[in-house]
């Protein structure tokens, strides 16, 4: 029986079980449910868990350990010269197994009695049935396949008897323990507390997952390039040395360039959307009448809503070379992907982050201080400037490093905009390329895995990770001092 | 020689019964609509300078919206719409060509809740002075807060913490710091909205006194729920109803002798 079909039996008899939990609290007390110890439900609920949970983690188990044991019972099978032998010839074996024990679950019992005779021709059988197989099996594959086979029927059996089993019996033993005095509904949440628990540790592990598989290919990393050449170097260019060893030393991994144009755009960007996103907040929460606040509020989400690929192209085939002409006319040579294109797209961008989180934070200083500071005859603009803002800077401050963290960490836009060029230049009219541009290109392409090219790929999203990171963190440390403020 | 005669008038009436100073504050049928909703029916009262007046009734009857209105603070909520006639010295401060910022700096508001701004103690008091441009140097400005903390009793507490936060004060010391900063533009009329409500007794004999003490210079105007405040601080007494002006009066006979069976009600407490 597959893995499926008995999950849906297990969970069937669960739901027996809750059924038979609720009519049997429920007639404990002669249908006075009042005198329960938790509403009837839990009573079901209680069942159903005892009846699912043992039996799904069992199956679950069994799933994981049984194509180990399996493997390694039919690896013991294999003559002594791949067991002993070199671990890739024995990897290939296995899989050969694999693909013929995939064929031969797919013939009728005689066909498969047939294959135990050395003589019969079993590619041309396997063929027959619509299982191809690329090489002439040998004997002893036939056989170890053969046995697998058997190995996983049994082990499938006995594991639907088994889950099946402890579904009943558990079934049984939480419906014997059914009582007036059963404290079913805190068993029960525990049961959901656990629940609700693992899931906000998926998030958590997810991320300490990453961020130790970064680590650990960081380190290979830097076991071929040292550190000190990645975090100080001034050159760029990986390259030369995938022809030798590595430690020649030929290719140069120098972190400075790429940090350089990752700083350099994100700042361009940041001065174009800090005073806009700010203005049009302070227009937005302090001046704006109900009617433009309703229609563009809204519009400026949308603007948040547009994909970066979109803008990457719309930086590549219109606005980079719009900047390329206007530079012809005044006699400034821009370059059409340059550190303006991207930085100036970047920031337009980054104006609806900056202005909606703004103004969320304006609108949260209290009313209150706006009347203190009109009931001494504050104009409006005073009010704004000397009490609004000030009150609102911390959250303002962190507003702009979360846009901050977003733009070092941005890559459709750099990718398509920014060049590919790493320049260490402070001419923002040439391209120059950025932490996560070089990423990308690291990773694409057909270069062997193993190799410093593709591994600084992680050093270099191990550093983009550290740096927002920080920021996040000083960020997050900022705004919650400021809303301790006004509680 | 018309004006000696009159002064001498008012001289002779304030020894009389303290009822007959020269009005600072005159309102005329002033009604106020939130929206489609009436809050205040042709409020008409004149209010003394140089005196306490209070304002008292049930809460929701509209004495914060009548107190709102003497300062305009009501632009602030837009469906908010006041009619009627309200005169500050004979000048009417709904006349459109009367600038309403300067309307404020000549009348300070002290709200119920304490909301210094999140600066330092000097900064607060400093802040109405400087916008106005009041102080030529910092000696002067110095002088200006130091003046005005005296004057809202506290200065003894903060003279050695003046660039601590102002909102790290006690919620007592807030407001008096908040009364210290309306104090420091030298208004002329002084609107209070419960001041004492959120303070505890020993805070609110300290501002009582302080009301005691600024009646001298100022028009002080004070809602309050407070009976006994009233009676202490006051010298007339509005009582308000529904958004209706019941009756006004010197505060002795408003709480001796009413005219009206709804004041006598409210004082002895039998609603409200
Ligand atoms: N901003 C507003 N929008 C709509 N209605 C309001 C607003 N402010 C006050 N009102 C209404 O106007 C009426 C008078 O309110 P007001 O605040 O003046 O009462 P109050 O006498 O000060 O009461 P309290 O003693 O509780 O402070 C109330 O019915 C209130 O609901
Ligand atoms: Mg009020």
């Amino acid at each position: 029986m597959s893995t499926s079909l008995l999950f849906l039996i297990v969970i069937a008899l669960g739901i027996v079980g809750w059924f038979l939990g609720n009519w049997r609290a429920r007639a404990s007390v002669g249908g006075k449910t009042s005198a329960l110890h938790s509403r009837p439900g839990y009573y079901g609920a209680y069942v159903l868990l005892w009846t699912t949970l043992p039996a799904v983690f069992l199956i679950i188990v069994w799933n994981v350990l049984s194509p180990i044991a399996v493997s390694s019972l039919v690896t013991a099978k294999l003559p002594e010269n791949i067991q002993n032998g070199p671990e890739q010839a024995r990897a290939l074996t296995m899989s050969t197994v694999r693909m013929i024990e995939n064929g031969l679950s797919k013939l009728s019992p005689e066909d498969l009695d047939k294959t135990a005779d050395p003589a019969t021709d079993v590619k041309a059988l396997l063929m027959s049935k619509g299982a191809p197989l690329a090489v002439t099996p040998e004997p002893f594959a036939v056989d170890a396949a053969r046995y697998q086979l058997t190995l996983k029927n049994s082990s499938q059996l006995l594991l639907t008897l088994s889950s099946i089993g402890l579904a009943a019996l558990g079934l049984a033993f939480a419906l014997f323990q059914v009582s007036p005095k059963l404290r079913s509904r805190n068993a029960v949440e525990t049961v959901a507390l656990a629940g609700l628990l693992g899931c906000s540790m998926v998030a958590i592990l997810t991320t300490l997952g990453i961020v130790l598989s970064m680590l650990f290919e960081s380190i290979h990393f830097f076991s071929i390039v040292p550190i000190q050449n990645f975090l100080f170097g001034t050159v760029w260019d990986p390259r030369f040395s995938s022809a030798g060893s590595g430690s020649g030393g030929g290719g140069e991994f120098g972190l400075l360039p790429l940090l350089w144009g990752t700083l350099y755009i994100s700042i361009v960007a940041l001065l174009v959307a800090v005073p806009v996103g700010l203005f049009s907040a302070v227009y937005m929460s302090e001046y704006a009448s109900r009617g433009v606040r309703m229609t563009a509020k809204p519009l400026l989400e949308i603007l948040a809503g547009i994909p970066t690929i979109v803008y990457g192209f719309f930086a590549l085939i219109t606005f980079g070379p719009l900047l390329r002409d206007l530079g012809a006319h005044v006699g400034l040579s821009i370059s059409a992907t340059s550190v303006l294109t991207a930085g100036l797209i970047m920031g337009v961008m980054l104006i609806p982050f900056v202005s909606s989180l703004s103004d969320d934070i304006i609108n949260a200083v209290p009313q209150s201080l706006r009347e203190g500071s009109y009931g001494l005859g504050a104009t409006q603009s005073e009010t704004i400037k000397r009490v609004i803002l000030p009150a609102a800077l911390p959250g303002i401050v962190g507003a702009i490093l979360l846009a901050a963290s977003r733009a070092i960490g941005e890559t459709m836009i750099v990718v398509l905009a920014a060049g590919i060029a790493p320049n260490l230049t402070l001419n923002p009219f040439e391209p120059v390329t950025t932490i996560t541009v070089k990423i990308v290109s690291q990773l694409t392409g057909d270069l062997e895995f193993n190799s410093p090219q593709t591994l600084v790929a992680f050093a270099l999203g191990l550093t983009l990770f550290v740096f927002t990171l920080a920021l996040n963190i000083y960020a997050l440390y900022i705004v919650r001092k400021y809303r301790e403020q006004y509680e | 020689m018309l004006n000696v005669q009159t002064n001498e008038l008012q001289q002779g009436a304030t020894k009389l019964g303290g009822a007959l100073n020269p009005h600072k504050v005159a309102a005329k049928d002033v009604s106020v609509y939130y929206g489609e909703k009436r809050a205040l029916f042709d409020v008409t009262v004149n209010i003394p300078d140089r005196g306490v007046m209070a304002f008292i009734g049930p809460s929701g009857c509209g004495k914060s919206t009548f107190l709102r209105c003497i300062n305009r603070m009501n632009d602030t909520i837009p469906i908010c719409r006041v009619t009627g006639k309200i005169t500050i010295e004979d000048e009417d401060i709904y006349d459109p060509s009367l600038d309403v910022v300067q309307l404020r700096a000549r009348v300070g508001m002290v709200f119920q809740k304490p909301n210094p701004f999140p600066k330092s103690i000097y900064e607060n008091v400093a802040y109405g002075p400087r916008i106005h441009g009041l102080a030529g140097s910092k000696a002067e400005l110095d002088h200006i807060v130091e003046t005005s903390l005296q004057r809202a009793a506290l200065w003894k507490e903060v003279k050695d913490r003046l660039n601590d936060p102002g909102t790290g004060l006690s919620g007592g010391q807030q407001q008096r710091l908040c009364i210290a900063r309306a104090v420091a533009v030298s208004p002329e009329v002084i609107l209070m909205d419960e001041p004492c409500s959120a303070l505890d007794p020993i805070a609110t004999a300290k501002v009582e006194e302080l009301i005691d003490e600024l009646k001298q210079n100022f028009c002080i105007i004070i809602v309050t729920h407070s009976m006994q405040q009233a009676a202490r601080v006051s010298q007339r007494t509005a009582f308000f109803h529904l958004g209706v002006l019941v009756e006004e009066g010197a505060t002795n006979d408003i709480f001796t002798n009413p005219n009206d069976q709804r004041t006598q009600d409210y004082i002895t407490g039998r609603f409200g």
